[in-house]
């Protein structure tokens, strides 16, 4: 009996793949494609429709997306996959998960797959920005794809009260200090019931501390992901300044802020200006109750910010055909029109400029003026913290920034020793 | 068993014939070890075979891309003994062991206590202290977490209204790791309650029919006659709750991650941490083998030793 339910479900399945693609040919490439959703909005609804708009222009392909949690979990779950020797063809991941994927031997080179001079051009085609992450060893391993930066957001109604001009942010670090003591208040007891500003310190705390140094002319690492440069004196100077807003000026709550709530935080009107990524742009817009301003994070040498978010990559121990099926997707997804509807659909920075000379992006710069911020600031966008062992130096550097946050270090003892560290992780990089 | 170790020649003839004899009762018995069979596949492939292979795996380094796993004997655990941030997790695991068992214990007790006796609504408020542990604890979590955050969170609001200062509980190393034992307190002592209810109900009303005779107050028959006989419950509850306090570390991933700078690090998470953020599974698997040793140790100071002198009806 169970034999014959057994083979009868067998048939049905059978039956039931031929009957819902009719229109595939006989011996499809099948590639599977793991993406995670890291912000708000219908995600899986817009790859789904990606997919099947490419099935039906492919015939020959045909493509399983997965969707596979958050970052972190996409990344466990592909590399595992890997690690048993059933890798996905592509993935979506952190551009800072580069050199994890490169050292654990998982993925190949994109321009090693598409070498042909109008994939070149291709190529050449994206922010140099987003491609520093993207890069490294004179091959790209990575096709920037849901990219991200941080900027400023601040609320127009507050600063009208406080008596500041509404349509202009900080653009200095001097003037956010005077601009977050005049929008810091307090009630009858002494508590804080506004403050002035709020950069969060959980989950991304490199990543904020990089919107604090790039703007203060100093980077964290080397290009090759084999040096930190945590403890230079710009960089001090940097985590000093975070500390001192609200240990010296007062004007941001002590300890470590949650990543997650700073949002809300925002649209609570708790905080008159936030700093978080792009990507809750579509969320804040969606959910404001008050006019409210983007802005790029206020300058100190100059302006600048770390650009952030997801690559596609191409994973090896696949086969050819799978691989040139994946590439032919990847250009597919990233073509201007396709990634400037992307870009409005989510909230993250078009990573082209012909996408962003497209009518429809053209269209929506002018009915939401402030996505262009983000893309105004890639002109001074550096790459986020990525290095070999990058989850374990970025441990080392987050938790030295939250023991300075927190007042149990100083700032200098702290990047101190989250250089020790990193120097220790990265040895056997230089020998 | 089959004899062991010297024999006599004139005794081998014998142990020949029991052998054949030992032999014959292992075909007969076949049946017995069938019946295992289930379960030990089970336990061998999920729990057996991993723990060995933990063990096995934690005196080599990691595979990374094309450099293959090497024998490096005690490498990984010269590592830990070196390593502040498993020093900080093991130790703050153990405050988190202290902080949460007595209190969740002795909160079970007084809710069992109380939801035993004959009162009005007691069904509903039976369901009420089991509610916390019906609900998966990444839900929980995130609700937890807008209680605690400044400002407008849950607390906030209170300590506000009663004119206390603002404080950043989760953001603050010194009180971070007491809001997870909040959490966990409040996730646990429901659960415990359940035991020590169906405990009180076993315990024979004539006891207390005795002791109204004897004109012993509330509290000595509780001290004197409730807590001696729900010995055995408490063991039990108590062994329970060490293991959770090592194993329940979700609330940890939806709320601080471990931070501020490690001061919420349980010995779970980092090793959560070093095998899939590091993809260090050699010193994962050596941080496991330290937690399944304290594991072990539980286990064996359950069975050898507490069991002895607890009293059993």
């Amino acid at each position: 009996m169970r034999r014959v339910i057994l083979k009868s479900m067998a048939a049905l399945a059978v039956a039931g793949a031929f009957a819902a693609a009719p229109t595939f040919a006989a011996n499809p490439v099948e590639l599977t494609f793991y993406y995670p959703v890291a912000v708000g909005g219908p995600i899986t609804k817009t790859i789904d429709t990606m997919v099947a708009d490419f099935e039906k222009l492919n015939p020959d392909v045909r493509i399983k997306a997965v969707y596979a949690g958050t970052y972190q979990e996409s990344i466990v779950k592909a590399l595992t996959a890997f690690k048993s020797g059933t890798p996905p063809t592509l993935a979506v991941l952190l551009s800072t998960d580069l050199f994890t994927l490169i050292d654990e031997n998982a993925i190949v080179p994109i321009d090693g797959l598409a070498n042909k001079p109008e994939d070149k051009k291709w190529i050449e085609g994206f922010y140099k920005g987003f491609m520093e992450n993207s890069q490294t060893g004179g091959k790209t391993w990575g096709i920037p794809f849901q990219r991200s930066t941080i900027v400023m957001f601040w609320n127009k109604n507050l600063f009208k009260e406080a008596g500041l001009n509404p349509d202009k942010a900080p653009a200095t670090w001097a003037e956010t200090i005077t601009y977050a003591k005049k929008l810091t208040r307090s009630d009858a007891n002494g508590n804080v019931s506004q403050w002035g500003l709020k950069i969060p310190s959980t989950g991304f705390t490199y990543w904020m501390f990089q919107g604090l140094t790039t703007p203060n002319d100093t980077v964290l690492m080397n290009a090759a992901g084999t040096k930190t440069y945590f403890d230079k004196p710009a960089a001090v100077e940097s985590l000093q300044y975070w500390v001192d807003l609200s240990a010296k000026h007062k004007v941001m709550p002590s300890g470590v802020i949650e990543w997650g709530t700073t949002p809300k935080d925002f649209l609570e009107q708790k905080a008159a200006m936030v700093w978080t990524t792009t990507g809750n742009l579509t969320n804040i817009r969606a959910n404001a109750s008050f006019p409210f301003g983007v802005a790029m994070l206020p300058a100190n040498k100059h302006p600048g910010s770390p650009t952030g978010g997801g690559n596609f990559y191409v994973f090896n121990k696949t086969s050819p055909e799978q691989q040139q099926a994946a590439v032919k997707f990847i250009r597919f997804a990233t073509e201007p029109a396709r990634a400037a509807q992307w870009s409005i659909a989510t909230g993250y920075v078009a990573p082209r400029q012909d996408a962003w000379d497209t009518p429809e992006m053209k269209k929506y710069l002018q009915e939401v003026p402030a996505a262009a911020v983000a893309r105004e600031q890639m002109k001074y966008g550096v790459a986020e913290l990525s290095t070999h062992d990058n989850q374990r130096v970025t441990k080392a550097l987050n938790d030295n920034l939250q023991a300075a946050l927190s007042g149990t270090k100083t700032p200098e003892a702290a990047l101190k020793d989250a250089q020790r560290e990193s120097d220790r992780i990265l040895r056997s990089w230089n020998r | 068993m089959p004899v062991q170790g010297h024999i006599p020649a004139p005794a081998l003839h014998l142990v020949r014939v029991s052998k054949r004899l030992y032999m014959n009762r292992t075909q007969f018995s076949i049946t017995p070890w069938l019946l295992l069979m289930p379960a030990m596949v089970l336990l061998i492939a999920f729990t057996h075979y991993p723990a060995v292979a933990t063990i096995w795996h934690s005196f080599f380094s990691t595979p990374k891309g094309a450099t293959p796993s090497v024998f490096v004997g005690m490498e990984n655990y010269a590592l830990m003994a070196d390593d502040p941030v498993f020093w900080r997790a093991l130790f703050n695991n153990l405050w988190f062991a202290l902080g949460t068992i007595p209190v969740s214990i002795a909160l079970a007790i007084m809710m069992a206590l109380w939801v035993n006796d004959k009162l009005l609504g007691r069904g509903l408020l039976r369901l009420a202290y089991f509610t916390p542990t019906v609900l998966p604890m990444i839900a929980v979590a995130n609700i937890w977490l807008f209680f605690y955050t400044p400002q407008y969170g849950l607390l906030e609001q209170l300590t506000n209204a009663l004119g206390l200062p603002s404080h950043n509980w989760l953001g603050n190393p010194d009180t971070v790791l007491g809001c997870m034992m909040v959490v966990a307190i409040w996730k646990e002592a429901g659960f415990f309650m359940i035991f020590y209810l169906a405990a009180l109900q076993q315990i024979s009303p004539v006891l207390a029919e005795a002791a109204g005779l004897e004109g012993a107050s509330r509290w000595q028959y509780f001290w004197k006659v409730q807590f001696p006989l729900l010995m055995p419950t408490t063991l039990f509850v108590l062994i329970n709750a060490l293991i959770n306090s090592f194993r329940l570390v979700d609330h940890i991933v939806v709320m601080t991650k471990g931070g501020p700078d490690n001061a919420s690090s349980l010995l779970l998470y980092y090793i959560y941490e070093v095998g899939f953020s590091f993809w260090d599974s050699s010193y994962a698997a050596a941080l496991t083998v330290v937690l399944l040793m304290m594991l072990a140790v539980i286990a064996f100071v359950k069975f050898r030793i507490l069991d002895r002198r607890t009293h059993y009806q």
